[in-house]
């Protein structure tokens, strides 16, 4: 069997890895342990959020399918931070577990240069370290000409609750037991991660009289640029909150040693931002009470997710830790949560381009490389598709920068600072967060979807005429001026902002904190779409804020531009600090902009650095 | 970096040894061309070598020396370094200089060494500064105050400001990343109004502190301006001599243009253009008084001098005019006699003194007043606080202006997020006084601080 490129696992980083490469034009083979288990959602029920719900707009606007496919699933959805500034605005939907997997499997099979087969990879074909295909566990020999490893969290991956241990993937399913050991023989090193998910409970046991209601917005949203919302708005499925209780944490307290974590059963390093519920109670003794959502998965079965409630304590324990919560008093477990160790790579062994060093041809995506989220995998494995197409193609592979995309972030951080815990993209994260805004995801990227050819001709003809309109509108704008006449001002204080004493143009106008594109149509009609009004509305607001960001991106931009020869030999750059040395020959960045950012390498060890390159030159 | 630098170390014509010291991959080979003695090149690292030093024509005997020999990497500057210990006076020590810059050896900038450690990984940004200031410093004040800064006092002050910016930005960032939970405290605009003022106020006194204290180490500079005869010259000499004052003629110590230098309460007074008093006496009274007032604006301090015993001439309204927005002190002499001087309405009484100074304490209330202005009392008592060079104190400026940035953007009902930003560039700038920036320090300190997660 002969594939041009191969994608093993079927997870969010698997389905956009395989479709961006199939798309471009590639025969690409999708290998997965479990044809059932594509797309899955095996923990929280939900898509977006701050910073990653930028993610899924970034991976629209570069052509992926996540945005897309999340809009057909979604059961509610809300925009975050509304009133906390325009760059950290994210959408966060509900999506239903049934629908959302469905709706990506049906976008894989339509796919004409994709094939799917179920089967466990267990090794793979290398020649002078060259990737050449993979091994099945039946033996099977696949060739291709690069493979995208997106395994998540089967990799070794032992299931735990309270003392029990046993080997298994999420939801129990088959695991694969020998690649992560043939990834350590080439030369990879592994690490043992862990993570976990809270109890599923029946819908019908729970008392919703003792719950207070999260309810959707009121507008239609879409993660998507093609705009089509398949959800009800006056319907959408609500959340609930509650909290938890004194009785809870004594519960927890007094059984904390009966807990995977506590009790010593677990190798790996579980992520920081994502404690369990005990670790809550432990780290933060003082807080009385935790918050706790109860999450619909779906419409079509009855389960609803503990957000909040993630634990590894034995199933007798769970259900006195359950009813112990307001309204759960009576409520049925049927699922109970669990701790989950796997294995990953360390990411400082992959190039910017997600690129294996070790292997050529190997590319990998999301949870393997120590992430975690279904946004942060799903982000990587278009980018890891993208690359190895361009790869077979002999073309520079696509990289985006820290100023460009939260993808950039997140794959500059991976490569460059390497991971300790599981990886969460957090807004803080982007230094020039103002630049990366929910909302001109599509400015920043469509180009770049379009160039690869994950952009239909139509779609990029509608970017293009946005981008003109957008220009239009400001010139039209700045051309409208307005004088201190009587009727003039007594608009502007009927919307309580200053009146004029000298005359303006309407962009000035728009710069007031209190003024908006609607009370601008007082004076002129503005006959664009909601998107342009908002491009000009955010970029005339905020514009000595965003020329400040865009100083500092340019002066990151110099470095980025300053590439280092993959051939250096560090130890010929005299001078270095040691431990300098010893990072920038672990790390091998690509640029000094890269070096610059690797911990352990200081401004002087750059300035050397850049001696050294001026002087090779 | 290739290059070997040379200079001497030790303070010219003091003491009785003068080293000459060489940092660089060539320091050993360079030596040892015009050594006679052990053969510096096989000699171990870290030994001292007796010997004499010859001219590059090794016929000339220079010196009789001992040669300390430090190979890298265990070594100030990670480099070879090689001192040698010169017996003779500042004569033969410069010949042994020029001996080496001849064999190759590149004269050294100020502070090229410290600068070298650093950029080798020796030494850190504020220590390799405070390193550089000790070298610099002048008096026993600066002096302190350097040492003050190797031991972090300073630097934890900054620290201190920075953590509870990191307190605060974490507070905002765990609202935008996790703005759903409802149990953490929302950053209210209030809030950040009041962490504002504080940090505000901390950061002006600082940079204050810093200003007056810069002056302990750079010296005021001073210019002593008014007509012939009214006695310009008797205050600087009585000052110079009172003192026991280190007068140094050559002109380029610190600046081109000081010429005299006064030490007062510990704090240095540079005298610029003393040629403007001493020789208005020979020269037509013009010249004189005109080439002061080119100086005016490099001056701290300006002490424009007036006979009380003569009404104001055009001359002396000039130079009032030309002083009016400098430090000054306006020394009315001759008091002894007739009163007949009247300044026009408007000079501050602050800064007028009547007195004579060729009385025996006639110089006392000069003194005290410059005190006085610039707080020098207050600098004395105080423990040395204080950013200390230019690039330090510039950074702090900066943040403070970041820190008004979002005070303003609170007045102009800004969202959180924008304000944040110049909150976090307030945070970096901090950090880069103390060469300290941590991707993510705030991020750790979200997830120590704050219950969040699924």
């Amino acid at each position: 069997m002969n594939y041009e490129i191969i994608v093993v696992g079927g997870g969010h980083a698997g389905c956009e890895a395989s479709l961006a490469a199939a798309r471009i034009g590639h025969k690409t083979l999708l290998v997965t342990g479990n044809i059932k288990n594509i797309a899955d959602m095996p923990c929280n029920p939900s898509i977006g959020g701050p910073a990653k719900g930028i993610v899924v707009r970034e991976i629209d606007a570069l052509g992926g399918e996540m945005g897309r496919n999340a809009d057909k699933g979604a059961l509610q959805i809300k925009m975050l931070n509304t009133k906390k500034g325009p760059a950290v605005q994210a959408l966060r939907a509900q999506a239903d577990k049934i629908t959302y997997p469905k709706e990506m499997k049906k976008t894989l099979d339509s796919e004409k240069n994709l094939s799917i087969k179920e089967g466990f990879v267990e090794d793979l074909l290398v020649e002078n370290n060259t990737i050449k295909g993979v091994i099945l566990a039946d033996g099977t020999k696949i060739n291709a000409e690069a493979v995208i490893l997106t395994t998540g969290t089967y990799l070794r991956s032992m299931i735990l609750t309270g003392s029990e241990k046993h080997s298994g993937g999420p939801h129990g399913e088959e695991n694969s037991k020998f690649l992560s050991n043939k990834l350590k023989e080439m030369g990879f090193n592994i690490l043992r991660l862990k993570t976990g998910t809270p109890p599923r409970i029946e819908k019908s046991s729970i008392d919703y009289n003792k719950t207070s209601l999260e309810p959707g917005d009121k507008v239609k949203r879409t993660f998507s640029y093609d705009n089509i919302a398949y959800y009800d708005v006056d319907n959408q499925v609500p959340c609930h909150l509650i909290y938890t209780t004194e009785n809870t944490h004594k519960i927890i307290k007094d059984h904390l040693k009966e807990s995977s974590m506590y009790g010593g059963y677990v190798e790996g390093v579980g992520p920081r931002y994502c404690p369990s519920i005990e670790d809550k109670v432990v780290r933060f003794a003082d807080k009385e009470r935790h918050q706790l959502f109860l999450e619909p998965e779906s419409i079509y079965y009855d389960d609803i997710y503990i957000q909040g409630f993630s634990t590894s304590m034995p199933h007798d324990i769970q259900e006195l830790m359950v009813h112990s919560l307001p309204g759960l008093e009576h409520a049925k477990i049927l699922k109970y949560a669990y701790a989950i160790e796997y294995d990953a790579i360390d990411s400082k062994q992959l190039k910017p381009s997600l690129e294996t060093k070790l292997i050529e041809g190997l590319f990998t995506a999301g949870q393997i490389n120590g992430t975690s989220g279904y946004e942060e995998a799903a982000g990587q494995g278009l980018i890891a598709g993208i690359n190895a197409a361009l790869k077979i193609e002999n073309k520079d592979p696509l990289i985006l920068k820290r100023n460009e995309s939260y993808i950039g972030v997140l794959i500059d951080d991976l490569v460059t600072k390497g991971i300790k815990d599981p990886y969460r993209l957090l807004t803080s994260r982007a230094e020039y967060r103002l630049l990366l805004r929910h909302d001109n995801a599509d400015i920043r990227l469509r180009e770049y979807g379009y160039q690869v050819g994950l952009i239909s001709e139509e779609k990029y003809t509608h970017f293009k005429n946005k981008k003109k309109d957008i220009k239009e509108l400001e010139t039209i704008l700045s051309e409208y001026r307005i004088t201190p006449k009587k009727n003039v001002n007594e608009y502007l204080e009927s919307i309580e902002t200053n009146t004029l004493k000298d005359g303006i143009s309407l962009l000035e106008l728009l710069k007031r904190p209190e003024v908006n594109m609607k009370h601008l149509e007082h004076f002129i009609e503005i006959p664009y779409s909601n998107e342009v009004k908002e491009q000009v509305e955010i970029n005339t607001k905020y514009e000595g804020y965003i020329k400040k960001a865009n100083k500092e991106a340019e002066k990151m931009l110099l470095l980025e531009e300053k590439e280092i020869p993959e051939d250096i030999d560090y130890n010929d750059v005299s001078n270095l600090a040691s431990e300098a040395r010893q990072k920038l020959n672990e790390i091998r960045p690509i640029t000094v902009g890269q070096a610059s950012r690797i911990s352990g390498v200081n401004p002087a060890d750059i300035s050397i650095l850049m001696v050294y390159l001026k002087r090779k030159k | 970096m290739e290059d070997t630098i040379v200079a001497i170390s030790t303070a010219v014509g003091v003491g009785a040894i003068s080293i000459v010291r060489l940092s660089g991959p060539e320091a050993i080979k360079i030596v040892n061309d015009c050594f006679k003695g052990n053969d510096l090149t096989k000699v171990a690292s870290h030994t001292i070598n007796y010997g004499h030093i010859y001219d590059k024509s090794k016929t000339n005997l220079l010196d009789e020396v001992l040669v300390s020999v430090m190979k890298a990497p265990k070594t100030y500057t990670s480099e070879d370094i090689v001192e040698i210990n010169c017996h003779g006076g500042i004569i033969t020590t410069n010949k042994v200089l020029e001996a080496m810059i001849s064999n190759g050896a590149r004269l050294a900038e100020p502070g090229e060494f410290t600068k070298r450690a650093f950029l080798n990984g020796k030494i850190d940004l504020i220590k390799s500064e405070a390193i550089m200031d000790l070298i610099e410093s002048k008096s026993d004040e600066a002096r302190k105050i350097a040492l003050n800064q190797l031991n972090g006092t300073t630097s934890n002050l900054i620290k201190d400001i920075r953590e509870k910016l990191k307190n605060l930005l974490s507070s905002i960032e765990v609202n935008i990343d996790y703005p759903e939970y409802y149990d953490i405290e929302n950053v209210t605009e209030n809030k950040i109004r009041k962490e504002i003022e504080s940090m505000k106020s901390t950061l002006q006194e600082l940079i204050q502190t810093s200003e007056n204290t810069s002056i302990l180490k750079t010296g005021i500079n001073t210019v002593i301006i008014g007509k012939p005869n009214v006695g310009k010259s008797s205050i600087l000499n009585k000052l110079l001599l009172k003192d026991k004052a280190i007068v140094t003629d050559i002109a380029g110590t610190t600046r081109d243009i000081v010429e005299g230098e006064v030490l007062i309460e510990g704090v240095l007074l540079n005298i610029i253009d003393t040629a403007g008093i001493r020789e208005t006496e020979d020269i037509v009274e013009k010249i004189g008084v005109e080439k002061s007032i080119s100086m005016i604006p490099e001056a701290d301090l300006v002490i424009v001098v007036l006979n009380s015993n003569e009404e104001l001439s055009p001359e002396d309204k000039m130079i009032l005019e030309k002083t009016k927005n400098k430090q000054r002190i306006i020394v009315l002499n001759k008091n002894d006699l007739e009163k007949k001087i009247k300044l026009p309405v408007g000079i501050d009484k602050e800064s007028i003194i009547e007195t004579n100074t060729m009385e025996k304490d006639g110089i006392k209330n000069l003194k005290n007043k410059i005190v006085y202005m610039f707080h020098l009392e207050k600098i004395k008592t105080k423990d040395y606080t204080s950013l200390t060079n230019t690039r330090q104190i510039t950074l702090a400026k900066k943040a403070y202006e970041s820190i008004l940035d979002a005070e303003e953007s609170v007045e102009n009902n800004q969202p959180i997020d924008i304000i944040e930003i110049d909150l976090k560039e307030c945070f970096d700038i901090l950090g880069e006084i103390i060469g300290e920036n941590y991707s993510e320090e705030i991020i750790d300190n979200l997830f120590k601080n704050f219950c969040v997660g699924k």
